[in-house]
């Protein structure tokens, strides 16, 4: 089955500097009962978005008009904690197609390659640079290319590249499965399974 | 050179290892249940495929489930229509389910070890982050996202790249009161929630070589918190006798061979590791987390730190976890009113740290100002806990014993702390919200947390032991 494809963005983008930002605050658990992958989005940041009679809290970015874009900008550590792949899909289904931070943790980076949700990992030096540009000027741009690796603040032209593992890069530029992959070895699995 | 514990279990599953491609790794088995499945499923009905190995594939209900009542039918409308689509999907695929009134249903990381599932030297994974939990037998255990749910579902394989390979040596004599739940998070404010990202931690020394399989869990468990892929032990006597007799443990002729192998499972002496550490045992006080990771952990007599001793651009996450939690610099939680105390969780919820906190509260009562809730982890736990009359100390100390399940560890099910309060908990994280919309979390051990019931505050579980020794 195919998935959704990855190569260009150039967008305006969201600032969270907030460190450790856990799957919990993504997405908390009383809204993990949908049977479905759609829908999480309107839950994306719930507590930190909403009060508790569900009013908007105007001083999170998300409720800040000023921001918007494509791409989610935030502190060191983002996505540790529990595995829920819902806070991949929250963030995708919100309308983000990358994150960018310092340091992700290793179960959400793998959630977000796997639904065309790309995660940038850029220097601690490189963040404070993008969160700078986007707080003096909210609709600063930003290009992430996943072809040829980098990620560039339009403006200044200043840019780092960005490591991606070259399967999951042919996987997203090219819409490709892991499953159909795994499945194209079935042999060797029946193999290994009458080895033992 | 030689090669590490994980290495070797590693190796022995690869299917398949191809330059630029992640491995491909089979899978032991699959543990799946309510919350993290759903999706999967739609996903292979959508492509046409079966289960490719039902029969290495468990399932249980136990995130979403309520506590009391349990054969009654879930009130909950959502989380009743959740674990009805597990009872659905297991028996369209052929899936054997502990679901709610089955004697093995139970936390999927407590009841895995204690059927004899879980064993050294097998990889195991679950739709869910704390099964690193089962690396404490020497396996390779940790958790998955949905989409590889689907994956292991489909293919019995997952593909992953080799992580790092760290060491965390652990040598030395604990202090009395001082347990498993301890040194890990002794471990995770030493080297931070993010510490152990990308990479597979074995845990060794003689202070970890005296734990018990169920203080191996806790710190095995824990882990994930830590950032580390997974956690493990080698396994030894102690692992052995556990697993010796359990259900679905291999018996006789079987059971030699099996028991051959595992006592291979050990890194080598030269083996490389990309990273080691090093703790002292005698170091470590009773701990408890005062802010909103559980890398924000102090001694039970320190002070919170102050703002200004971090970083900068630290500052300002730093400031939102103390406002969050209510604390300020410099405070000490020690003394601090609670209001919850929360003992259960696929940390600490087995028959040990049961019989650990019913023979503290023995003859004890909880304070007035707090509310206890102590949640089994499997329904084999809560019937030997019964067997052994704990329910009745628990009951007579105002510490109802409730029924299986993940309860108010992650507050799905109606076990939630209410917002603003605060609750020593055993379990493994304390995320904002996490037990509770705007509840506050302090993660301890389960003495820790009884001693905390029993006086209202948080309390110094070796106050109470100076005292009783002297009695």
């Amino acid at each position: 089955m195919s998935t959704k494809i990855f190569k260009h963005i150039q967008t305006s983008v969201v600032p969270l500097p907030i460190e450790n930002i856990d799957t919990d605050q993504i997405i908390p658990a009383r809204f993990l009962k949908a049977t479905t992958r759609e829908g999480f989005g309107n839950n994306l940041f719930r507590d930190w978005r909403y009060d508790n009679e569900g009013n908007p809290k105007t001083d999170f970015v998300l409720n800040e008009p000023i921001y918007s874009g494509k791409i989610l900008v935030a502190g060191k550590n983002f996505g540790c904690g529990s595995s829920r792949e819902h806070a991949a899909w929250a963030i995708a289904d919100y309308g983000f197609d990358a994150v960018v931070s310092s340091f992700f943790a290793d179960i959400f980076k793998g959630n977000a390659l796997n639904n065309g949700l790309l995660p940038v990992q850029v220097s601690d030096d490189f963040l404070a640079k993008l969160f700078a540009a986007v707080f003096a000027d909210p609709h600063a741009v930003i290009e992430i290319d996943l072809v040829d690796q980098f990620i560039k603040i339009v403006a200044t032209g200043e840019q780092e590249s960005f490591e991606v593992n070259p399967y999951k890069k042919a996987c997203m530029t090219n819409g490709y499965d892991d499953i159909d992959y795994i499945l194209s070895k079935k042999e060797l699995i029946t193999e290994f399974e009458e080895a033992r | 050179m030689g090669q590490t514990l994980f290495d070797k279990i590693w190796d022995a599953h690869v299917v398949s290892s191809n330059e630029g491609f992640p491995d491909i790794l089979y899978i032991d088995t699959h543990f799946i249940h309510e919350v993290t499945s759903p999706q999967a499923f739609d996903g292979l009905r959508a492509r046409g495929l079966p289960v490719f190995r039902p029969k290495q594939t468990v399932a249980t209900a136990d995130h979403n489930v309520p506590t009391w009542d349990q054969h009654l039918p879930i009130k909950e409308e959502l989380s009743r229509y959740q674990v009805d689509m597990l009872t659905k999907n297991c028996a369209e695929f052929g899936i054997e389910l502990y679901g709610l009134g089955h004697p093995f249903q139970g936390i999927v990381h407590v009841i895995g070890p204690e059927l004899g599932i879980t064993r050294p030297g097998g990889t195991y994974v679950c739709g869910d982050s704390h099964t690193s939990t089962h690396g404490a037998f020497g396996a390779i255990a940790f958790g998955i996202g949905t989409s590889q749910v689907e994956q292991v579902m489909a293919t019995q394989c997952l593909l992953q790249q080799r992580p790092k390979r760290m060491k965390i040596e652990v040598n030395g004599k604990l202090q009395n009161g001082v347990g498993a739940k301890d040194i890990i998070l002794y471990i995770i404010a030493q080297i931070s929630a993010a510490g152990g990202t990308g990479y597979a931690v074995e845990y060794a020394g003689d202070t970890i070589r005296s734990l018990s399989m169920e203080g191996r869990m806790t710190i095995c468990n824990m882990s994930i918190e830590m950032g580390a892929r997974c956690g493990l032990i080698a396994p030894d006597e102690t692992t052995i006798n556990y697993v010796k007799g359990r259900e679905f443990a291999p018996k006789g002729e079987a059971w030699d061979e099996a028991v051959a192998y595992w006592q291979t499972l050990y890194s080598d002496e030269d083996a490389d590791f990309d990273s080691v550490l090093s703790f002292k045992a005698e170091d470590i006080e009773p701990m408890i987390t005062y802010g909103t990771n559980p890398g924000m952990g102090i001694g039970v007599t320190q002070h919170v730190p102050e703002t200004a001793s971090f970083e900068q651009k630290q500052q300002g996450s730093y400031k939102k976890a103390l406002d969050y939690m209510g604390l300020h610099d410099d405070e000490q939680l020690l003394g601090k009113p609670i209001d919850y105390v929360f003992i259960g969780s696929c940390t600490n919820s087995r028959i040990e740290d049961l019989r650990q906190v019913a023979e503290f509260v023995k003859g004890k009562h909880k304070a007035d100002n707090v509310t206890v809730w102590v949640v089994p982890g499997s329904k084999q736990v809560q019937e030997q806990a019964i067997r052994e009359g704990l329910d009745k100390i628990f009951d007579a100390a105002g510490f109802p014993l409730r029924e299986p399940g993940c309860s108010a560890c992650l507050g799905m099910n109606e076990d939630k702390i209410p917002a603003g309060k605060y609750c020593v908990s055993t379990s493994n994280r304390n995320f904002e919200g996490r037990q509770g919309p705007n509840s506050r979390t302090f993660l301890a051990s389960p003495l820790t947390a009884a001693a905390s019931a029993i006086t209202g505050v948080v309390t110094d579980i070796r106050s109470f032991l100076k005292e009783e020794e002297l009695v």
